[in-house]
């Protein structure tokens, strides 16, 4: 196979790799602060799919364009999630909070099908088809625009956590919750705040990967168990870590898939987990779990 | 001795039509009621959408076998949810609340588990589509498929090749397999491999590529396909990937000579609706209708009635004629008597119908044999039969326009 | 003997006798689809039981125990297929290849201090290795599926399993009171109480001299062989396999809801779990086809707000209250919250 192919892909793979970051960041805040486990997680982006649908079929909005209010709209979904339901289960066993979530899930993959049907749709926006020509390799045109944005958003998010008061008193409760209750923060508020966030982030990165793949009610289990590959082999609690699990699955995957037979390329992220989880069970980047 | 002496055998005549003709107000009596029809359909879960197709083919033929002078049917359905359990149970269900036939089931796996039950009840079971062979090979008495194997599709789709070969003068020295990793497309590259050699074909297969049904970036598969250097792509997908993998060569910039579907996907309606002008050019070969056939224009016309945008289809076609078989068998037994019924359908020899070939027969493993495949192609944004000649409505184009070039 | 008796209340000998006649005498009287429906129940009540073993007695969540069932399924119906070899002989191959799977799992997992949420997505990994594994290996026919072949209906073969519902009836009938007694024997052996030590904290139990990474290996392994046994009882009934169904988590998802809504740790509780969420499942088919609504996707949307309520109001299962209600009290083996 010439040598461009494998250049072509890879790059692919990267790109790709970067939005699954975003993605996967959701729910390693999530996970990270609040200690729930999100199975809802890949609904939450199918929902965030739809509503970029809707906004480009009915107003020709960009899903790129819309990527902030759409966050928006997510964060105030999981806001309300956490807030209303989620908060009560956060002591409770984890399979209390699978089978919350499970339903949670449950319920919006049938509303989803009963309001859109069965059929996948897809956003086609003037620049899908197009891609980028560099001698022979070939790269993929919005790839490449929803990888910058992802990063762009990545990297305000990092930001926020590094300097703002409130990214602090969110990574204060996550270190020490105690501690963070007894200096005074509410962490009820800063845990829905977190969940928020998360839901944002997946928001964002699901009105990216509309313009990439086509969107089907049954579309978020899939995703949701990626998201988890992707935190743990990076790293619980290490947001920069969620975006390198990102790349490194992408990769992983693509390269697989183009070297051996792609019906099995998933194994191979399967079992990138499997290694991670028994030999640094922390992730690549994160710090020895509490 | 005088002529107004009743004779024994004028007795034994005048008792015999006495009895013919209770008989046949019984009979008549019995036509009147409709038969009870199970349809066991996946309408959710994940083959939701083929589900809802074949329903509307429940929906528009039950008007258009009235007009054939068909016995009325009711229709008892059922969503087998996508899920094996859920369609034996359903099935059960359907038994225990009268049903006379049960038709179904798109899906092989819930075909096969319903088949055991109707096998076990002795209920006629008639398999609108379910290509794998083994359904047929157990030696039920009760269950009845009239749909081609996978063999069959093969086999069809060499010889209409050859065809479309000839009548445009070009032909494909390579090709690569493009192939979804689920029953049907494993069915189908195994068959190749035991079918392909029978026929002279211009063009060998390079390179095999199978990929996860589940996946929804199919960059890799078309990178690999490309790479291999063939000039046509032969491929066995679903409608999502056919989408998906169009969409992938344009953004590769790679356009094979042809593409040869032997599956769904390539000439389905949201595949025509989505891609425009891009989804002109591929070749599906498929079990379809015969455009030519009477039956196949009443049901192209019902179906314009009630779903304008949607283009006749192997769905539609196949789940109604299943309902056919089923009528056909009740008229002719003139009973719902489960086992009247089943050597009815046995015996089941419909010329008038739609799908191409030469009519509805079952061979003694219950197989429909005759069945004939076509090659349809998409053309303008509508679909054109271009063989088998005698079911054709148009010529085949060959080699596709470029993607790039298409305005 | 006396372990397995002691401690019951005779109301509770009183109700265990009168489901154990209906139960007996239910084919009798039943039309197929009900024997088929409580086919099902009782297989998934035998399932949760196996399942709830790790979980509800060792306190490990197992969230692809899809994988035993497979394992045990494929492994008996191949021998079956390939070598005409009959399911009970099967049984003992599946019980060995899951337990072994198991063992592996366990000790990987364990060795290297995987736990609580870890542990869950381990199990999930593994699980879905196994589906795409299976789906390219090619002696039991991948993606295509494997068929078992149906011979006859006409009489009941027991050793083949070939035959009528009412055969597999009380096969799994069988099995589901057997789990239940090696349960019971299970939770008041000295195994059992470790395990409750363990699940309540593992670190006191450690300081005690308890050797937990042995325990929970125990549990795993008791718990996937239990449960391919569940498996071996799929194949020949379903008689087709396909990797992307067997494996799926959407069947690990399905093992685990009857336990959970019923009552972890109890006896009782996935048995009247996979009652209520089948009875429950059936009826709202019933109660939405009788209002006219037959939108694909309604009954799930029932479902879920159904599990929601339940999961809120009471985390602890529905078994424990009921039983409270029934007047069973302390029953041994109710597992403390």
């Amino acid at each position: 196979m010439p040598l461009d192919t494998y250049i072509s892909v890879a790059i692919g793979g990267i790109l790709t790799g970067l939005v699954y970051g975003l993605m996967a960041l959701g729910l390693s805040i999530i996970f990270g602060v609040v200690r729930i486990v999100n199975f809802a997680h890949g609904e939450m982006m199918t929902v965030a799919m739809y509503i970029a649908v809707v906004a480009f079929a009915q107003f020709h909005l960009d899903p790129l364009l819309m990527m902030v209010p759409i966050a928006a709209i997510l964060f105030a979904l999981g806001y309300v999630m956490q807030a209303g339901l989620i908060n009560p289960f956060i002591n409770r066993p984890e399979h209390s909070q699978f089978i919350l979530l499970v339903a949670v899930a449950l319920i919006m993959v049938n509303t989803l099908l009963i309001v859109f049907g069965p059929d996948a749709k897809s956003v086609q926006t003037s620049y899908s088809l197009d891609s980028f020509q560099i001698g022979s390799i070939i790269i993929d045109a919005t790839k490449v625009y929803t990888a910058a944005a992802a990063v762009i958003l990545s990297s305000a998010l990092f930001a926020f956590f590094k300097f703002s008061h409130t990214g602090q008193a969110i990574r204060a409760c996550a270190d020490n919750y105690t501690g963070a209750m007894v200096v005074g923060l509410n962490v009820e508020r800063l845990y829905a705040l977190t969940f928020g966030i998360g839901a944002a982030c997946v928001g964002a990165a699901g009105s990216m990967l509309v313009t990439l793949i086509d969107v089907t009610p049954a579309l978020g289990p899939g995703y949701t168990l990626l998201a988890f590959i992707i935190v743990i082999t990076g790293g619980l609690g290490s947001m920069p870590g969620a975006i390198l699990g990102g790349i490194l699955i992408g990769v992983t995957e693509a390269m697989a898939g183009l070297l051996f037979t792609p019906s099995a390329k998933s194994m191979f992220a399967f079992a990138l987990l499997i290694v991670v989880l028994l030999f640094r069970p922390q992730g690549i980047l994160g710090k020895v779990a509490r | 001795m005088s002529k107004t002496r009743i004779n024994r055998r004028h007795f034994v005549a005048g008792t015999s039509a006495a009895v013919v003709s209770a008989s046949s107000i019984s009979r008549a009596l019995a036509q009147t009621a409709p038969l009870k029809l199970g349809v066991l359909l996946p309408t959710s879960g994940f083959q939701a959408g083929i589900g809802q197709d074949c329903n509307r083919g429940v929906e528009i033929g039950l008007g258009v076998l009235k007009d054939l002078g068909y016995p009325n049917l009711q229709i008892m359905a059922a969503d087998t949810e996508t899920n094996v359990e859920v369609a034996r149970s359903r099935a059960e269900k359907l038994i225990a609340e009268g049903a006379q036939i049960l038709i179904g089931a798109f899906d092989s796996g819930q075909s096969s588990a319903i088949a055991q039950v109707a096998e076990q009840k002795g209920i006629p079971f008639v398999i609108n589509i379910a290509a794998a062979p083994p359904i047929t090979e157990q030696g039920y008495k009760f269950v009845f498929r009239n749909f081609p194997t996978a063999p069959m599709i093969l086999g069809d789709a060499f010889a209409n090749q050859l065809e479309i070969f000839k009548a445009t003068g070009k032909a494909p020295t390579t090709a690569v397999m493009l192939h979804v990793n689920d029953t049907f497309g494993m069915a189908m590259q195994g068959g190749i491999g035991a079918v392909m050699p029978k026929f002279n074909m211009p063009y060998k297969i390079v390179e095999t590529i199978a990929y996860d049904p589940a996946a929804k970036d199919l960059s890799v598969e078309i990178s690999k396909a490309k790479a291999a250097n063939a000039e046509a792509l032969i491929v066995v997908s679903r409608l999502n990937d056919a989408i998906l993998l169009t969409r992938e060569m344009v953004k590769q910039r790679w356009t094979p000579q042809a593409v040869l579907s032997m599956g769904p996907g390539w000439y389905e309606d949201q595949y025509l609706k989505t891609l425009g002008k891009l989804g002109d050019g591929p070749l599906s070969f498929v079990p379809w209708y015969d455009p030519n056939k009477k039956v196949s224009k009443a049901l192209e016309a019902a179906l314009a009635k009630k779903y304008a945008e949607i283009n006749l289809n192997t769905n539609h076609v196949y789940t109604f004629e299943a309902m056919m078989v089923a009528a056909d068998a009740y008229k002719r037994a003139g009973s719902s008597d489960p086992k009247a019924l089943a050597d009815a359908i046995r015996k089941t020899n419909i010329t008038e119908n739609t799908s191409t070939g030469p009519g509805i027969q079952f061979n003694e493993k219950g197989q429909n044999d005759k069945l004939k495949n076509s090659a349809i192609q998409n053309r303008g944004g509508k679909l054109v039969t271009v063989a088998p000649a005698v079911a054709s409505n148009a010529k085949p184009d060959y080699p596709m326009t470029p993607y790039d070039k298409r305005a | 003997m006396s372990r397995l008796i002691e401690g019951i209340p005779g109301r509770g000998w009183l109700l265990l006798a009168l489901a154990g006649i209906m139960a007996v005498i239910a084919p009798l009287f039943a039309s197929d689809y009900i024997v088929t429906v409580l086919i099902v129940i009782f297989y998934f009540a035998y399932a949760g039981q196996a399942w709830n073993i790790m979980m509800g007695f060792a306190g490990q969540l197992s969230l692809g125990h899809a994988l035993y069932v497979g394992l045990g399924a494929y492994a008996a119906a191949a021998l079956y297929v390939h070598f005409g070899i009959g399911p009970w002989i099967g049984m003992f191959a599946a019980i060995i290849i899951s337990g072994l799977v198991a063992v592996i799992l366990g000790y990987l997992a364990f060795r290297f201090g995987v736990g609580g949420v870890y542990f869950a997505i381990l199990t999930i990994a593994f699980a879905e290795f196994a589906r795409i594994g299976f789906d390219h290996f090619k002696w039991v026919n991948a993606s295509s599926g494997l068929f078992l072949p149906v011979t006859q209906y006409t009489h009941d073969n027991l050793w083949t399993l070939r035959g009528s519902p009412t055969m597999f009836y009380y096969v799994i009938l069988v099995l589901m009171v057997l789990a239940l007694i090696v349960c019971r024997l299970l939770l008041r052996s000295r195994l059992g109480y470790y395990w409750q030590a363990i699940r309540e904290d593992e670190l006191a139990a450690q300081s005690l001299g308890i050797n937990v990474f042995r325990c929970k290996v125990y549990a795993v392994v008791i718990s996937g062989a239990m449960t391919s046994i569940a498996g071996v009882f799929f194949a020949f009934f379903y008689n087709n396999l396909f990797p992307e169904q067997t494996f799926n988590i959407a069947r690990s998802l399905e093992i685990i809801l009857g336990p959970i809504i019923g009552g972890i740790g109890t006896l009782i509780g996935p048995i009247a779990g996979a009652f209520i969420l089948t009875l429950f499942s059936e009826s709202m088919t019933e109660l939405l086809a009788w209002f006219g609504i037959n939108t694909p996707g309604a009954k799930q949307i029932c479902y879920g707000f159904a599990l929601l309520i339940v999961i809120v109001l009471m985390p602890n299962g529905i078994w424990p209250p009921i039983a409270r209600a029934l007047g069973l009290g302390e029953k041994s083996g109710e597992g403390k919250p």
